[in-house]
């Protein structure tokens, strides 16, 4: 059947089969290997991705109910040119190691800092609770969160953070 | 030392504020992984590439009358299925494991535990292998499990490896260490204290966020097999593949990408690997494999399950005098730990802990049960974190039995620092220590006597407080080649070092990161040695084609070894720079003095040549002395002269809910002296973890299986793992004691954390319990647990 959603704010239009699973519509046919994968029941949260700018588990949902909708992955983090002050904190404050967990805590992150501009630290545990870091034990993915709540985008630290995959070449 | 004072001594890098050597530094790596580029192993794709998938056993232990695979073939887009019958035509079936033993690839005769790999589907993608899985039909016949690893050698145990000839029972091995007429002589004395206790590590398992995978591309026409693997060891695999499969070992290149996280659960060699490599020469196209999680917790490397019993005799003051203990080891369906062929059981003899001990004896032995294989792995340390909890445990107990402070006990017990170089009494020689100095600095940290008092007025409230203390030492960097090998291996890790003409640099290792950074931290050993800025150094790891020998990452190895490789290539090439810049300067190599990144003639400091000029030189014109040839770059292989001995004192404080038995860690002090510190950042994100796996198995984790052999932790609904929500704020420390035999100092990190947090949790909750008299919980301290020893019930003993 036909689909057609916005991923990272173009429009995608692809005939699947109806039990293909977002996680796989976005790594295997749309090649978006940014998000990843780790226990097909919800629990781990590795598959986060934003519709329409809230967290979901998109090895939980299939491609099909996304139709229509608007996805955004770590793929469309960084915007302008410029990174998102998320991905400057996750540098930071080392709140990654392998780094396999990181796209997931970060679009959680960017939901969470949307809606609270300046959450307590109950707060972001609450809100990154739902996924599963073997690496860092958590209090660093905090600092991160917490860096990127201090350094909102448009401030000067954040905006100094070139990205140059998404920079536009000026003439 | 800090980066900032690195750049001070530096003028070159000064002068562009850029950091040299070691401290606090971001990670070379990060900017692809904050970008969802990482390059993962389901991230390889190549043209034409097919998907494969496993089909396992549901039974524990069962006789396999047949397989009927002739609907899968029909289904569209399934391109091969392969069955043990098939491998053994190619004498593949069985493949020897790394314990000397040997492991079934596809079952042929029996599955000897549930979830044991069975049939491999190759088709078009995974949904479609998926579905053939389904057609595929097999006939068993069941049989008795043996489950329980206490009844593995009664006389009428089933026999799990009838596979071997003559075999008779489920036993694999005995082994001693320390000597057992001296340690009972101890015991035997009038005037000792004894104290004695069960104590059961549990099954856990690694769960890396990323499950094991790997993607094979057989060449036929040059004979080439590429392959992709999430492998912590690369080099090792590719010798084994070509000690088992037959092709020659020049014709194999084994990449290990980026990887989610290891743990130990990615040493060893898994046979859905293997399939892969089969299933690309029989299709003739690239093949892919990515376990689920499911496959992930049932059937790959776990770790522990070591059932332990621990005496200790003690003088009625609290001298410690004498440890032993004896241990059965559950080894699961087939012996295939990873760990140095001398030592079956690891390094467990380390289990006289941080102590001065008169006499230590211990003897472990290992037997088959029906549960998966391997048995090193999370954090796979090589037995010390059984070692470590067991002697920190009984420490507790004897301090509950003398009355006496756990914080006390140990410091009047702790080897002085002016006994180091330290020989135990199982056979160790601990390189550095200064013990007290670490555990002054937790309880200066926690406020450990502000802690006591608390406790003391909310036990009168009827609050149940708890404040566990532990210390504990590792035994890492394995190891000098003379005592240690894996499957005839010799545990040393080569280095290749080559600067450029214009001074940059690539540093090249046979180590392999899964987190922990090493392009960053060894890029920063580069830089302390021969001042080039970390970001001009290229650390190449990970693909056997490109970097030297080695044994790979596990046991913390990597800094303890290949980081001594690192500097030693370095201070060769180092060497080198002087000769060709003696030449430059037209003096003698000695009348030069080497400053961070640069020769001058002493005296003349104004008379110098950089790394960068000297790069130059060695490959343009210069005139080279005799014997010195035109390049910058060196080679070498690092063999260890000895293990290296972390320490570290951690206090836990738990508060229990008296009417549900929750735990809640509302505390966590760490001091670790890991010697030379290269990166202040890393290290720390290196002890986080460690913690929270230490409050994951103390709380929560457990491979646990029914009487059937089911296995109850086959997915993170069973096998719960801690969340945000579930760990504190860790508080952390540290004191600097330099390895006196590595080259850097530096002693590794890894795995402090995972060996000693589990024993401060479990003290603490225990301590919290005294008002009910608990001597012992064994981990996991779930509530329903912790409850029922509130209760004063027995608590059944975990996995068994």
């Amino acid at each position: 059947m036909q689909i057609t959603m916005s991923v990272n704010g173009d429009s995608v239009t692809r005939e699947i089969e109806p039990r293909v699973l977002l996680i796989h519509f976005l790594r295997d046919v749309l090649g978006l290997t940014g998000t990843h994968w780790g226990c097909d029941t919800s629990n781990c949260g590795l598959c986060t991705v934003l519709m329409d700018g809230a967290p979901v588990k998109s090895c939980t949902v299939l491609a099909v109910m996304a139709s229509g909708h608007e996805i955004r992955t770590v793929e469309g983090l960084a915007t302008g040119g410029t990174l998102d002050p998320v991905q400057q904190g996750f540098m930071e404050e080392h709140g990654l190691q392998c780094g396999f967990c990181t796209p997931g805590m970060m679009l959680t992150a960017r939901a969470l800092l949307d809606k609270n501009p300046d959450p307590d630290e109950d707060t972001i545990r609450e809100a990154i609770s739902g996924q599963i870091c073997r690496c860092t034990g958590y209090a660093t993915i905090v600092r991160s969160i917490q860096w990127a709540a201090a350094h909102p985008a448009g401030s000067s630290q954040a905006e100094t953070a070139v990205d140059p995959e998404t920079a536009e070449v000026s003439a | 030392m800090t980066a900032t004072t690195e750049r001070a001594s530096n003028p070159a890098a000064a002068a562009e504020d850029r950091p040299i050597g070691f401290g606090r530094l971001q990670r070379k790596e990060d900017p692809r992984f904050i970008r969802g580029k990482g390059h993962y192993l389901d991230d390889v794709n190549l043209p034409g590439m097919l998907h494969g998938a496993m089909l396992r056993s549901p039974y524990a232990h069962a006789r396999l009358i047949s397989i009927d695979t002739s609907a899968a073939l029909k289904l569209p887009g399934v391109h091969a299925v392969i069955t043990g019958k098939d491998l053994e035509g190619l004498n593949l079936a069985w493949a020897p494991t790394l314990s000397a033993d040997v492991m079934a690839i596809l079952a042929t005769d029996k599955v000897r535990f549930q979830g044991q790999e069975v049939a491999f589907v190759v088709a078009d993608d995974r949904y479609a292998a998926r579905d053939a899985l389904e057609l595929i039909d097999v006939e068993y016949e069941a049989l008795p499990p043996v489950i329980n690893a206490r009844k593995a050698l009664d006389a009428d145990a089933p026999v799990i490896r009838d596979d071997k000839e003559g075999r008779t029972n489920n036993h694999i091995f005995d082994w001693e260490a320390g000597d057992s007429a001296e340690t009972d002589a101890v015991f035997a004395r009038d005037d000792v204290v004894i104290v004695a206790e069960d104590i059961v590590y549990p099954r856990v398992h690694p769960a890396p966020m990323e499950t094991c995978g790997a993607v094979a591309d057989y060449d036929p026409i040059d004979g080439k097999l590429t392959l992709w693997e999430t492998t912590q060891a690369p080099h090792a695999h590719r010798t084994l593949y070509a000690i088992v499969a037959g092709i020659p070992e020049h014709k194999i290149r084994v990449i290990s990408p980026d990887i989610g996280g290891g743990f130990g659960n990615k040493v060893g060699i898994y046979p859905g690997y293997v399939c892969a490599v089969v299933g690309s020469i029989v299709t003739g196209k690239p093949v892919k494999w990515v376990e689920d999680r499911s496959e992930n917790l049932m059937s790959t490397s776990f770790a522990r399950d070591y059932l332990m019993h621990g005496e200790v005799a003690a003088t009625p003051e609290g001298k410690i005098l004498a440890v032993r203990t004896t241990v059965l080891a559950d080894h699961g369906a087939f012996n295939a730990t990873a760990q140095p062929t001398k030592y079956p059981a690891g390094f467990f003899h380390i289990f006289t802990g941080s102590y001065d001990l008169e006499a230590a004896h211990c003897k472990v032995t290992g037997v088959y049960t029906n549960k998966a294989p391997g048995g090193v792995a999370y954090a796979c340390s090589f037995r010390v974190t059984e070692a470590v909890y067991l002697v920190e445990r009984m420490v507790d107990i004897l301090a509950l039995k003398l009355k006496m402070d756990p914080a006390e006990i140990r410091l009047k017990n702790f080897i002085k620092p002016e006994q180091f170089p330290y020989a135990n009494k199982t056979g160790w020689e601990y390189d550095s220590g200064e013990y007290e100095r670490a555990m002054r600095m937790a309880m200066d940290m926690a406020g450990y006597d502000e802690l006591r008092r608390e406790q003391a007025q909310k036990r009168e409230r009827g609050e149940l407080m708890g404040i566990g203390v532990t210390f504990f030492t590792e035994t890492v960097g394995a190891g000098p080649r003379k005592h240690m090998d894996i499957v005839g291996l010799g545990m040393a890790d080569g280095a290749e070092l080559r600067v450029h003409p214009t001074g940059k640099a690539v540093v090249r290792l046979s180590v392999q990161s899964q987190g922990q950074g090493h392009e960053t931290t060894f890029a920063q050993i580069v830089s302390e040695e021969i001042g080039i800025p970390p970001e001009d150094i290229e650390v190449v790891h990970g693909d056997t084609d490109n970097t030297p020998f080695g044994l790979g990452t596990y046991g913390s190895r990597s800094t303890p070894v290949s980081g001594g490789a690192v500097a030693m290539v370095t201070r060769k090439v180092r060497d080198k720079a002087r000769l060709i810049a003696a030449a430059m300067l037209e003096t003698r190599p000695e009348d030069l003095e080497w400053e961070k990144g640069r020769f001058f003639v002493k005296g003349d400091p104004s008379q110098g040549k950089t790394i960068a000029e000297i790069a130059m030189g060695a490959h343009g014109t210069v005139t080279l002395p005799e014997g010195v040839d035109g390049n910058l770059d060196a080679e070498v292989t690092y063999d260890p002269p000895n293990l290296t001995f972390p320490f570290g004192a951690y206090i836990c404080v738990v508060d229990i809910d008296p009417g549900t038995g929750v735990v809640k860690v509302r505390r966590f002090i760490a001091v670790d002296d890991c010697g030379t510190r290269i990166n202040e950042m890393i290290i720390e994100g290196q002890v986080h973890g460690g913690l929270t796996d230490g409050v994951g198995m103390a709380l929560m984790e457990i491979i646990d299986f029914d009487e059937d052999g089911n296995c109850l932790g086959g997915s993170f609904m069973d096998y719960l793992i801690p969340t945000a929500m579930e760990v504190p704020d860790w508080e952390t420390g540290h004191t600097v004691t330099p390895s006196p035999h590595h080259p850097i100092g530096a002693k590794g990190i890894g795995e402090s954390a995972t060996v000693g947090s589990p024993s401060a949790v479990v003290n603490a909750v225990v301590d919290a319990l005294q008002p009910y008299g608990v001597v012992h919980i064994d981990m996991p301290c779930t509530p329903s647990r912790v409850w029922e020893a509130m209760q004063g019930r027995h608590v059944p003993t975990a996995g068994v």
